[in-house]
């Protein structure tokens, strides 16, 4: 694996190797030292063409705490925001003699394209509405956690699945890792096209939560993207929180085993309410901190040997 | 003539080279290592076990079970891997890391029992002795291998040592062990000269 820019680029025993790595990792967390040699004079570049703070600060920690070099570019207050081009921009960074490029870009495809441009490996930190394979690997990972192998478990990804690059690689590596998927969104936020998707893949489409829930051993709530909501998508919030929130009702006929996701941020009230994001049953902090351990992972593989 | 029957036995599958230690060398070794470290030690107070990945977790294990049995009481044993810290990481591909666990109440003060099956150029050691500096500050590291075959490159020796086996660099030590490997326990050797020498003591 020279570059990680989709879910699709894993096999299932890579994804369950990167999954094992990831465990190891996570120890550094708590230790009192929380430095690990594997990386010593490589030099990472976090390019950041969107706002995140997370994503962001979860890949600088990673590769800090593998004792890499790390530096974060954002667009704003650079070149880019005086007009310079992506590639301009790239092949200037990696001139500095880099050796991983992480990168965020608003057009789907963008970290393809800039493989082409440098030797330096590439991951795909978020492009556009088109993957986020990283996010899916720290879902699947601290899903794992709680559920043991994922092999023949029932995740139903529920929400605003048009806008959202983070199902796209979810569906992809569950199915890579022997998971049903059911998406679970309103008609108007389900993605075009989705009935040829779906037959292809394997996963199911339902419009209806209520039906789904029971029989799921994971839920991953997805967040509204109000800032991409210009069209209307739902006659009201409060209507989209009676049909697809997960509320204290909905939040009962969950199976006791089954586990709450979302990648955040969350709007509380919205799609999901206080009483499910702070439940026994959610997961949505292990999310966060699994972030640093699965990008460790992510790294120390794509970084770590001889190429 | 080879007897037909035995043209597929489990003794012609196995490598080549020959038996140094047995299944009764083996346990006969870990026993006076368990010995000694009691005796050094004045007892079991303090002491923490830590095996290395992948053999010497399961040798480890054995020890502090052996220790039970001399002194009974259970010393906490954990593991500890060495990936992160090897100093070849760039020349090789990608190796995968394994777990470290360490005993709940750490290292800090401690007498740690490191154990690894072979003892070779002791650039295992040294990035063990790296990865324990960033768990803790043990009061002392001691060093048990079931064998020591020589070519060191760093200034590390051994406390306690199943079977010291003067070997040439071109040959090759194969620790089996039944928790790990199946079958039986046994150290074997082959290469360089032995790759001629085909006849089993088994």
């Amino acid at each position: 694996m020279r570059h990680l820019l989709s879910a699709a680029d894993l096999s299932r025993d890579d994804a369950l190797q990167l999954l094992e790595t990831a465990t190891a990792m996570h120890d550094v967390q708590h230790r009192e030292v929380k430095k690990l040699p594997a990386l010593r004079g490589r030099t990472v570049v976090n390019l950041f063409f969107e706002d995140s703070t997370r994503t962001r600060s979860s890949f600088e920690i990673a590769g800090k705490w593998l004792s890499a070099d790390v530096i974060n570019v954002s667009a704003k207050g650079s070149s880019v925001s005086k007009g310079e081009s992506l590639r301009d921009t790239v092949m200037t960074v990696a001139a500095m003699g880099i050796d991983g490029l992480v990168i965020r870009h608003h057009a789907s495809g963008a970290p393809q394209q800039v493989t082409q441009w440098v030797d330096a490996m590439v991951v795909n930190a978020g492009d556009g509405t088109h993957e986020h394979p990283t996010q899916a690997l720290l879902d699947a990972y601290t899903m794992q956690t709680r559920l043991g192998d994922l092999d023949g478990r029932h995740v139903a990804i529920v929400g605003d699945l048009t806008h959202s690059r983070v199902v796209r690689s979810n569906l992809i590596l569950l199915r890579t890792l022997g998971a049903r998927v059911t998406l679970v969104a309103p008609p108007t936020l389900m993605p075009s096209g989705v009935g040829a998707w779906a037959a292809a893949e394997g996963f199911a489409t339902s419009y209806d939560l209520d039906e789904v829930l029971p029989d799921a051993d994971a839920v991953m709530m997805l967040r509204v993207q109000k800032e991409r909501m210009s069209g209307g998508f739902f006659p009201t919030p409060r209507e989209y929180t009676v049909g697809y929130g997960l509320t204290r009702e909905r939040l009962a006929r969950l199976a006791p085993h089954a586990v709450i996701c979302h990648p955040g941020p969350m709007n509380r009230g919205l799609e999901i309410t206080a009483d499910a994001a702070d439940s026994a049953q959610s997961l949505i902090l292990d999310q966060v901190s699994a972030g640093v351990a699965v990008r460790m992972s992510v790294l120390y593989h794509l970084l770590g040997g001889s190429e | 003539m080879t007897r037909p029957d035995l043209q597929h036995s489990p003794q012609q599958a196995q490598p080549l080279g020959r038996t140094v230690l047995s299944s009764t060398d083996i346990s006969r070794a870990l026993r006076r290592i368990a010995h000694e470290i009691v005796e050094h030690n004045k007892g079991t107070d303090d002491l923490v076990v830590l095996g290395i990945p992948t053999r010497g977790n399961v040798l480890a294990d054995r020890l502090v079970a052996l220790l039970a049995q001399i002194e009974g009481t259970q010393v906490p044993v954990g593991s500890l891997d060495v990936t992160m810290y090897r100093d070849d990481l760039r020349r090789q591909p990608v190796r995968a890391a394994a777990a470290t666990r360490i005993p709940t109440d750490g290292i800090d003060d401690k007498i740690v029992v490191l154990v690894d099956d072979v003892l070779y150029s002791g650039r295992t050691v040294r990035a063990a002795l790296d990865a324990l500096g960033d768990l803790g500050r043990p009061r002392a590291v001691r060093l048990a291998v079931l064998v020591d075959r020589g070519h060191r490159e760093l200034p590390i020796r051994a406390d306690h040592v199943g079977k010291n086996l003067p070997t040439a660099k071109a040959e090759r030590v194969a620790v089996r062990l039944v928790e790990h490997d199946g079958g039986v326990d046994q150290v074997r050797i082959a290469g360089g000269a032995d790759d001629h020498e085909t006849g089993e003591q088994a």
